[in-house]
């Protein structure tokens, strides 16, 4: 591998859709970079926050959130619930210092192989020109002293 | 996670080749040997690779050394979980070991057949495999929920693939429920007039079956009905069916069709006879309907529009009429639903290039097929929108809002044969001279592509290309009040303007207009171009992702007759299975409570649509009813209190996987955890 930066991220998956999707994309061979590592739960409205903080705590530079089309959950209305989170989410992280950008959600149907490999093809991009993720400085202190990042980017919506 | 606690577990890892399918661009033994060498600390004793995981000898393996080696936890790394889970976790049960203590790492599907840099896609197994063997470490014991099915079947939809499986299900003694939208059965079978490539007469082999259906004493048969809600999973489905008033009281009617001779009210039927012939405003569709009660057809009825007439009441003999009838709902039981409801016919004026309803000799496919049914409108003469003139010419096109990128990228499987069946026709009942245009000739099936020979023998001209208009402007005299069809001829590599009488325009099939909410009702998936998805493509095509729901016929995707029925007999052999086993093991994900930690803040309270969660006063604290729970674990993720613990997919589970799947192949400084 070339010196080239690259990222590493964390995908959640929905048993019902965009896991199966991802299963699709490998039986039709769609191509997508390897840096994602997905991980399979039964819905996306199960997806806990702490989840996401942890997998950028633990070293993912970006995170990918996926479930099925509003309205087609297979637990009735359950990833409007993810929705909701989501958003919430992409405001806490800002006000971390994280650029929200590292956390997305996309909808991927079970039927939607392609989409959602050009979906990661997407998102491992503009991750890449984001940069690693780096914890401001005060972390490394395990502290709060020095300066607190002051680029809290306001999220519309 | 330290060391001392993982040493309590044994885990094996067992990494499949699944032949060059992942060896080819993940290094299997490479990322076995490092499995070995590196999450020793993580508790792993053993790992292996082999050849085929999924094979008997692979499952061996796994048996052989859970009960030598004493492996507590197993990882696989082979194909997706939706695959061979069932293979692992039965072979783990044999040797003694929990199957739920055993994980599948998707290194197929996630990694070989999607990546090609070798390099790359062994990092990636091995962070993968980390993150399972960190996650099988919290995995629990588990049992299956055992739940009992209910021996009766919904079967959505009255067409050749509905009336199979009903028939199949009730000759083996299981109660039906067959629901039909329209005031019969039969469906699109009912409206041709032949089957390719047979030549059979359709009604003369469907009508049988129909009354047979009708007549069956396992078969409640729903007619003029809608389902409008469905509840419960697998086993135990209750479903709410719309029985729309027909105005006709089924006791006293004896189907002589009286009411149907004195209506005043003529109508065109859009439906059954595809707008050329006519039905009255109290009617059955076919003279074979089942069942043969007629309905009233408010919107055209004159006593519901004016108030007066009652012609059908007056001459009733067996004072069947009953205008003060109101729809019913119904409330039924079910174990299974087979969804059968078909297909609708792609609408041919949305190429407007074509004609068709702006020049009237241009007619859709199933007009053709009303044209040439003795019992159509025309008594079996092919004649023009006249009615009375024999066309001399006739051009056929094909695949009409098929393979096309501006309407449906499909092949709709039937339009060729369909239309060798009409060039056939048109041949021997006016001697005409006949052209196909066609892309590709698909006569692929039994005794299909002797029947194209055939055709060809009988002098069928064949044009190789994509018909660019049909238009009646003349430029030649001979093209005087003809339609003329433009086509480039692919084969003579040349313009053409072939001018003929009638243009038969063989439409594809489309998935139905509400085929997205009858999904959304029954909780199954569509693929992008609205077909129902099959479990598995290849060897699961009638079941579904929902457990206890199963597609037969035409709304998987385009097929024939001989397919449907082979469909509908297939789901209805599944559905059998399961009755036959009188229960069914379900994965035991389900939330709980820890009522100790439960702090009763109700903030999960209304997640729930299955109102599976239940708040208790008098205690402060709430519960979960695990027969309710369908396990999507939404109200875990949002309790403040971690109070509620997923089965399957706790939050140990994932921080685990999480920081296993992070643990490998960093090309920055990993920072100290905050979590």
């Amino acid at each position: 591998m070339s010196k080239e930066f690259e990222p590493v991220l964390i995908g959640f998956t929905c048993n019902w859709c965009s896991y199966r999707a991802a299963d699709l994309a490998g039986t039709a061979r769609v191509k997508y970079p390897p840096n994602i590592r997905l991980i399979r739960m039964m819905c996306s409205g199960r997806l806990d926050p702490t989840f996401v903080l942890k997998a950028l705590a633990g070293g993912a530079d970006g995170v990918l959130i996926t479930g099925c089309h509003p309205g087609e959950c297979h637990y009735l209305e359950q990833n409007y619930k993810a929705l909701r989170r989501y958003l919430l989410l992409r405001r806490t992280i800002a006000q971390l210092g994280i650029e929200p950008e590292r956390v997305k959600l996309v909808w991927a149907s079970a039927a939607e192989g392609v989409h959602l490999a050009a979906e990661i093809t997407k998102m491992v991009e503009e991750i890449r020109e984001l940069g690693p993720l780096n914890w401001p400085k005060w972390n490394e202190n395990n502290g709060y002293k020095s300066s607190l990042p002051v680029q809290v980017e306001e999220v519309s919506s | 996670m330290t060391t001392h606690e993982h040493e309590k577990e044994r885990i094996g890892v067992y990494v499949c080749h699944c032949g060059s399918n992942i060896a080819g661009t993940v290094d299997v033994e490479d990322v076995a040997k490092w499995a070995g060498e590196n999450l020793k600390e993580d508790g792993v004793v053993i790992a292996r690779d082999y050849k085929f995981m999924c094979s008997s000898l692979g499952q061996e393996l796994i048996e052989k050394d859970i009960k030598e080696e004493g492996l507590t936890r197993v990882v696989v790394a082979a194909c997706s979980p939706h695959l061979h889970e069932t293979t692992f976790r039965t072979a783990c049960q044999n040797a003694g070991l929990n199957p739920y203590l055993c994980e599948m790492v998707s290194i197929r599907e996630q990694v070989s057949w999607v990546h090609t840099d070798k390099k790359a896609a062994t990092e990636k197994s091995k962070a993968m495999i980390a993150g399972g063997v960190e996650r099988v470490f919290f995995n629990e014991p588990l049992e299956p929920l055992h739940v009992p099915i209910h021996p009766a079947t919904l079967v959505v939809g009255g067409g050749i693939a509905g009336i199979q499986s009903a028939l199949e299900i009730a000759d083996a003694g299981y109660p039906v429920y067959l629901v039909e939208r329209e005031p019969s059965i039969g469906g699109h079978m009912s409206q041709f007039d032949k089957t390719f490539p047979t030549l059979d007469c359709s009604a003369c082999i469907l009508t049988p079956r129909m009354v047979q259906a009708g007549n069956h004493p396992n078969i409640t048969l729903l007619t003029w009905s809608e389902v409008t809600n469905v509840e419960g999973y697998v086993g135990n489905f209750t479903v709410t069916i719309r029985k729309k008033a027909r105005f006709v009281d089924e006791d006293a009617c004896t189907g002589c069709g009286i009411c149907q001779e004195k209506c005043p009210k003529k109508v065109i039927d859009e439906i059954y006879e595809a707008g050329l012939g006519y039905r009255k405003a109290v009617y059955t569709p076919f003279p074979q309907a089942v069942p043969k009660y007629p309905v009233i057809d408010t919107e055209n009825c004159i006593y519901f529009e004016k108030g007066t007439c009652r012609a059908c009441e007056k001459f009733c003999p067996t004072n069947a009429i009953d205008f003060k009838q109101e729809d019913k709902i119904l409330t039924v039981e079910v174990g299974n639903i087979i969804i059968a409801t078909g297909f609708d016919l792609f609408d041919p004026r949305r190429i407007s290039q074509y004609g068709y309803g702006r020049l009237a000799n241009v007619f859709s496919s199933l007009e053709f097929e009303r044209l040439t049914n003795a019992a159509g409108p025309t008594n079996g003469e092919i004649v023009l929108r006249d009615g009375k003139t024999k066309p001399t010419s006739v051009g056929i096109i094909h695949c009409v809002g098929s393979r096309d990128r501006n309407y449906n990228n499909y092949c709709s499987v039937i339009c060729c044969m369909q239309s060798l069946k009409f060039a056939h026709l048109v041949h021997e009942r006016t001697g005409a001279t006949v052209y196909n245009f066609y892309i590709d000739m698909r006569t692929a099936y039994k005794e299909y592509d002797e029947f194209y020979q055939r055709v060809l023998e009988e002098g069928t001209l064949f044009v190789r290309g994509k018909v660019a208009e049909v238009t009646d402007a003349a430029r030649l005299p001979y093209e005087q009040g003809k339609l003329i069809v433009q086509v480039e001829d692919t084969l003579a590599g040349k313009q053409r303007r072939i001018p003929v009488d009638m243009v038969i325009l063989s439409a594809g099939l489309e998935p139905r207009h509400d085929a997205k909410e009858t999904a959304k009702l029954f909780g199954i998936s569509c693929s992008t171009s609205g077909w129902y998805i099959e479990k598995h493509p290849k060897l699961d095509p009638v079941a579904t992702m929902t457990e206890g729901i199963y597609i037969a016929g035409c709304v998987q995707g385009p097929k024939d007759i001989p397919s449907s029925v082979a469909q509908g007999a297939a789901a209805s052999a599944r559905v059998l299975g399961r009755i036959q086993q009188g229960e069914i093991a379900l994965e035991p994900i389900r939330a709980s409570v820890d009522e100790d930690k439960c702090s009763g803040c109700r903030i999960c309270n209304d997640l729930c649509p299955f109102n599976a969660i239940i708040f208790h006063e008098d205690r402060m604290v709430t519960e979960i009813n695990p027969a309710l729970c369908q396990g999507c674990g939404t109200c875990v993720a949002a309790c403040p209190a971690g109070a509620i613990s997923g089965t399957g997919f706790s939050d140990q589970q994932i921080f685990a996987q999480i920081d296993g799947l992070l643990s490998v192949n960093f090309s920055h400084e990993r920072v100290a955890e905050l979590i």
